[in-house]
């Protein structure tokens, strides 16, 4: 347990408490029995607290050779009770891989279940039929079947990888992905660990989804009642409540529906364990330590903080970005964000990922020493979507209306496809503004995206800058996107040859979900030439939250940094928001593009991103 | 024969979500759900006849069409008499928050002397969600001697916690001619007002009491008013 791997020394300094006592550790809940069942549960890497070492069980490191992954249903336990997960050997989550860039991944998948599966790597550059989505790049893999992943290692950096069969990662199939990079580490820190935050159930993901197809509001037990009108009343007025009620009557939505599931039936886990029993990862004081976060959820964005511990980000989607300090960050689902802590004191402190509608939380223990724990903040109440999360903002001071122009959903502006070639017009000519820019706050078009779509915002515009629903008053800082700046500027940074506008859709009281009003088994791929460079802009016509990703290819947040935007693989798009990135279509082959909430995918908010040779691509209509 | 719709909803109810299930590989947005809800079904204290009344739908599909079974009926405790109702129908989601429904009814009187007499109905309807949140259900119908009616519900939830619920509710019928043998008279024939407190246990379960005032207008006496106090379970999946 002490033989330290060659491994590269900036990255581990790691100080080993020789005498742990797994007992003494946890400290409290259950018999001692049951305290082993929970430690063999759990992988290896994440047992002790002790940080990562290669050589531990259950990091597979994929410079040594093949790896091994058995997809399977476990009998697991979270928080002392006992379920079912689908795990990948055995553990929830699922063992850490660890490349180092310039490796050959080769990785030999079985399916143990008694239905198809599948792997993806969530962020990995792969060839198309590697990136492991079932009917878009391979035929998944079928029961009893081992499948081979084989592909380069081209990038560094914090990823992950789950199922993208069926409602599978709500059961567990997911596990962290971190790739050291061939460069070196930018910033030293002396210890590290991965910090796997996801949402777990007891009950079967069908179910939810059939209870949510019928009542969409059934996990949703902080609606308004009789009595906050009653309050509303004596502090705004008879008036005032009234048309606020008639307002959101009037659309058919409930300022309280923030997110589709909740803590009425998920508990909240950091690296595979809830808040009753709590992970522990350890420290020595004085330590650089750097914390992976990665939300593995299936439905639940998460806002996690340290009290009492600033957290300095240095890698956003696993790409390196200038060092910001902060104190909270909203981690929406699939996103990973790297941060350094530098605890001096010879104290506990609590890691506490809170969800976004404060219905319940996960929370971790970062201590010198095992057993010790801090205390757990209170949640903080559950806020209210507001008009402006409608895109109806009634102070509409600043806005020149009459400058502001409808925008363009279904009508493409740039190039037109199939005539790129021996065409120099593009892009410039047809007025795209430059790379890197905020888009213009811009009027909803006349296309309300048909009876699959709910309503849609007055005007959308560019949210970056905001902290998100429930964050930015409590008097610390909150991470934005417009915070997020590319470590090394991107001097090459090319204009669009065209833009792409998808409107984010969905009605919630039937809860169906699409893009442009079309669900996914509805549409069509969307094509797009090998090597060209399309600016993407996505609107959210609904009043969730979305975190859409692509599949292969790296997208560039057009965050006002110009030359600094930073690359993503997911972003989350608020209520209203209007958001634009660029990326460049280097990858042949169809690629997934989705809302990472797996029941808004699995409910039609899903499109393929078709990446066409020139040639075949001639004929093709776009939508 | 009221026993015939409890069949049916059951096996809706049974047969549809294990069919519903097997898929795996494809995308989810095609798979087939089914809904069987009794959102009355209460026992009443007031009138003579101590009536039960049952007032329950079902439906099976995806997201735009769907297959519509609604039930409802009355009888008397003591005696027997009351009346059944069921619909058959096929729906198609025209708006973000309106189904347009088409199909049949089929109703039936129990007990009393007009035990048996049945009538069938064509059914034209739209239901929904109304601004500011209104349940809403309105129908057309025309039996099948030509009797012209109309049948307008609405509901609302007013939540005094997140688990007690008050539900008021309103029904009226509107019928061009009479038709006594099922106790409609033409203009305004049946009005409902009621008003109930459930209990959500778990979302499915839900315990209630309440009251309701109705007036027919096609008694045989002429108009009749009713007061009730009722109790009874609410129950879906």
């Amino acid at each position: 347990m002490l033989g330290i791997p060659p491994f590269p020394a900036q990255i581990l300094k790691t100080v080993l408490a020789p005498h742990l006592s797994r007992r003494g550790f946890f400290g409290y809940g259950g018999t001692a029995a049951g305290i082993e069942g929970v430690n063999r549960l759990l992988p290896a890497y994440l047992r002790s607290g002790t940080g990562l070492q290669r050589g531990t069980p259950d990091i597979l490191d994929g410079s040594d050779g093949p790896i091994e992954l058995i997809i399977e249903e476990t009998e697991i336990r979270i928080d002392g009770r006992r379920g079912w997960g689908t795990t990948v050997n055995g553990t929830i989550p699922g063992p850490l891989l660890r490349f180092r860039e310039g490796d050959e991944a080769v990785i030999h998948v079985t399916n143990r279940l008694d239905e198809d599966s599948s792997v993806h790597w969530h962020g990995i550059l792969v060839p198309n039929a590697m990136d492991g989505v079932p009917n878009v790049t391979f035929p998944g893999i079928r029961p009893g079947e081992t499948f081979t992943y084989r592909f380069p290692i081209r990038q560094y950096g914090t990823y992950w990888y789950h199922s993208h069969s069926g409602l599978q990662e709500q059961t567990g199939h997911y596990g962290p992905l971190v790739i050291d990079p061939a460069q070196g580490e930018p910033e030293s820190f002396d210890r590290e660990h991965v910090v796997v935050l996801s949402d777990w159930t007891f009950e079967d993901p069908h179910r939810i989804l059939t209870k949510l197809k019928k009542h969409p509001d059934y996990y949703n037990f902080q609606k308004r009642t009789v009595f906050d009108f009653f309050r509303d009343v004596a502090a705004h007025g008879l008036g005032a409540a009234v048309r606020d009620r008639l307002e959101w009557g009037t659309m058919r939505m409930n300022p309280t529906d923030i997110s589709d599931i909740t803590g009425a039936t998920y508990t909240y886990l950091i690296n595979g364990e809830g808040p009753e029993v709590g992970w522990n990862g350890l420290f020595q004081p004085g330590e650089r330590v750097r914390l992976r976060f990665i939300n593995a959820s299936a439905a639940s964005l998460l806002d996690v903080r340290i009290p009492g511990l600033p957290m300095t980000v240095v890698q956003v989607s696993g790409q390196h970005v200038r060092p910001i300090e902060t104190d909270e960050i909203r981690i929406a689902i699939a996103e990973r964000y790297d941060v350094i802590v530098e605890p001096t004191e010879d104290r506990a402190y609590t890691i506490f990922a809170e969800a976004i509608d404060r219905s319940g939380f996960a929370r971790a223990t970062l201590a010198p020493r095992v057993g010790m724990q801090a205390p757990v903040p209170p949640r903080r109440e559950r806020p209210l979507l507001t008009m402006a999360d409608m895109g109806m903002d009634h102070d509409m001071a600043g806005m020149d209306m009459a400058a502001m122009q409808p925008d363009t959903a279904g009508v493409e502006q740039g190039a037109m496809p199939g005539m790129a070639a021996g065409h120099d017009m593009a892009g410039v000519a047809m007025g795209l503004r430059p790379p890197g820019t905020l888009p213009e706050e811009t009027m909803h078009g006349p296309d309300t995206h048909g009876k699959a779509n709910a309503s849609v915002p007055m005007n959308t515009r560019s949210r970056l800058a905001e902290p998100g629903l429930g964050l930015g008053e409590d008097g610390w800082r909150v991470l934005t996107y417009a915070d997020v700046e590319a470590l090394h500027p991107n001097s090459k940074l090319k204009d669009p040859d065209r833009e792409i506008e998808l409107h984010l859709t969905g009605n919630m009281e039937r809860f169906q979900w699409s893009i442009d009003g079309v669900k996914s088994s509805d549409a069509e791929p969307i094509h797009v030439t090998l090597g060209e460079r399309i600016r993407l802009i996505l609107v959210n016509d609904t009043m969730m939250n979305h975190p859409m990703h692509l599949h292969g290819m790296f997208m560039e947040l057009e965050n006002d940094k110009r030359a600094g935007i930073p690359w993503v693989d997911t972003v989350n798009v608020k209520p209203a928001e209007r958001m634009s990135l660029l990326f460049t279509a280097d990858a042949p082959g169809p690629w997934a593009f989705h809302c990472h909430v797996l029941y808004h995918m699995d409910s039609g908010m899903f499109r393929v991103i078709h990446v066409m040779e020139p040639d075949a691509h001639m004929g093709h209509d776009e939508e | 024969m009221r026993w015939a719709w409890w069949i049916i909803c059951a096996a809706l109810a049974v047969g549809v979500p294990g069919a519903a299930r097997g898929q795996t590989m494809a995308m989810g947005d095609r798979t087939v759900y089914s809904y069987v809800s009794f959102d009355e079904f209460e026992y009443r204290v007031g009138p003579e006849e101590r009536p039960v009344e049952l007032d329950a739908l079902a439906w099976i599909g995806g997201d735009l069409n769907r297959l519509w079974v609604k039930a409802r009926g009355e009888r008397s405790t003591r005696g027997g008499a009351g009346e059944v109702e069921g619909q058959l129908l096929y729906g198609r989601v025209v708006s973000s928050f309106w189904d347009l429904q088409a199909g049949v009814r089929f109703d039936m009187r129990l007990g009393g002397g007009t035990e048996g007499r049945t009538r069938g109905l064509l059914v034209l309807g739209l239901q929904g969600l109304a601004p500011p949140w209104f349940e809403v259900e309105s129908m057309l119908f025309v039996s099948h001697e030509g009797d012209v009616s109309v049948r307008v519900q609405a509901s609302y939830d007013l939540l005094l916690t997140q688990r007690l619920i008050l539900e008021p509710e309103l029904e009226f019928d509107l019928a061009a001619q009479d038709a006594p043998e099922f106790r409609v008279a033409s203009g305004l024939s049946t009005v409902e007002v009621g008003a109930r407190v459930r209990y959500e246990i778990v979302r499915e379960l839900a315990p209630y009491v309440g009251v309701s005032w109705e007036r027919y207008a096609g008694g045989s006496d002429g108009p009749e008013r009713e007061t009730s106090l009722v109790a009874g379970l609410r129950w879906w999946y």
